[in-house]
């Protein structure tokens, strides 16, 4: 019988899963200030026209990205790369991202 | 030139464009975003349409596609490239041009003719026109407002890069001849070169004689150069 050897990459790869924590990043992203928002005024509107009265209704798309990784600004840096990259456009969004451990 | 008018899911443009080009005797082939840009391409459109069913912001996804790294790389070596509609969409999310296109002030998808006034007679895609000629093509979108912030407008504006802006029959940029709201007027911007563009009015739909005005015949002929 002859020893097997786990490759060392692996050995790496596994030790480094095991040292990661999950979290869930909470991406908010939403117009910038003064960039008109024609569904959040329709909104609005219909809300008004149920009879609420409301001085304003703004509105902002939320995402939550379960990942791993070793510390949580680590994590924050991952979510912010997927938030600038894709998730917001940053001509027209402003965005906030919050990180917190994923609840077993 | 064998213009590549690129593909994605939710594409439904590509045909017509392809009937308009050659038309126009042009060379053009529809082509799929995930088998790339063929080697002859000499030019590329990129259609209207509904790519990725507008999720996330209309053009994101598409925008995302590993052609599109073929389509910047081709734009930064001259070779011609149009999007229109949705491609502008596309256009915008993936850099190829500055600003972005949102939803329409109406909160609507609208569908009508609009006149345009041609800022720019020196660019492919314009030298059919004279500076302040107005011409009548269709639009048909539900995010084509035009947004920048002030201070990139205004660079814009400084580097002459706006192609056409909405207008009145008679040239004058209105508020009310500006269909979605669009900051300054904008219907259409070049990139950093000139001989890349987006706008979101379909000059494709404005080519063949059979079905309505030729207006946007001369767009169509930056490809025939």
């Amino acid at each position: 019988m002859h020893e097997r050897s786990v490759p060392k990459e692996l050995l790496t790869m596994v030790a480094q899963y095991l040292s990661m924590t999950a979290y869930t990043a909470t991406v908010t992203v939403r117009l910038k200030h003064g960039v008109l928002d024609p569904e959040a005024e329709t909104t609005k509107r219909s809300l008004e026209r149920l009879g609420f009265e409301l001085s304003a209704l703004r509105s902002a798309d939320k995402f939550e990205i379960d990942l791993d990784a070793d510390d949580a600004s680590a994590a924050e840096a991952e979510a912010t790369e997927m938030t600038e990259r894709l998730l917001a456009n940053p001509t027209i969004h402003d965005y906030e991202i919050s990180v917190a451990e994923t609840e077993a | 030139m064998t213009v590549a008018v690129v593909q994605f899911g939710g594409s439904n443009c590509d045909r017509d464009a392809v009937r308009a080009l050659t038309y126009l005797g042009v060379d053009a082939e529809r082509v799929w975003h995930e088998d790339g840009l063929p080697e002859e391409t000499t030019g590329i459109m990129l259609p209207g349409g509904f790519s990725y069913g507008d999720y996330l912001r209309a053009g994101a996804m598409a925008a995302q596609s590993p052609i599109m790294d073929e389509v910047r790389s081709k734009a930064e070596n001259g070779t011609p490239v149009l999007g229109v509609c949705n491609g502008a969409q596309i256009g915008c999310e993936s850099k190829l041009t500055d600003g972005a296109f949102t939803t329409n002030k109406s909160a609507r998808f609208q569908c009508e003719h609009v006149y345009l006034r041609v800022e720019r007679a020196d660019t492919p895609w314009t030298n059919a026109y004279d500076v302040g000629d107005v011409i009548e093509i269709p639009i048909a979108h539900g995010e084509g407002r035009f947004e920048i912030t002030e201070k990139r407008y205004d660079q814009l504006e400084a580097n002459n890069q706006v192609l056409f802006r909405y207008c009145d029959k008679d040239g004058n940029s209105t508020d009310d001849a500006n269909p979605n709201g669009s900051t300054g007027n904008v219907a259409g911007i070049l990139g950093t070169s000139e001989t890349v563009a987006v706008l979101m009015p379909h000059p494709e739909r404005a080519t063949l004689p059979d079905i309505g005005g030729t207006d946007g015949e001369g767009i169509l002929h930056g490809f025939a150069e």
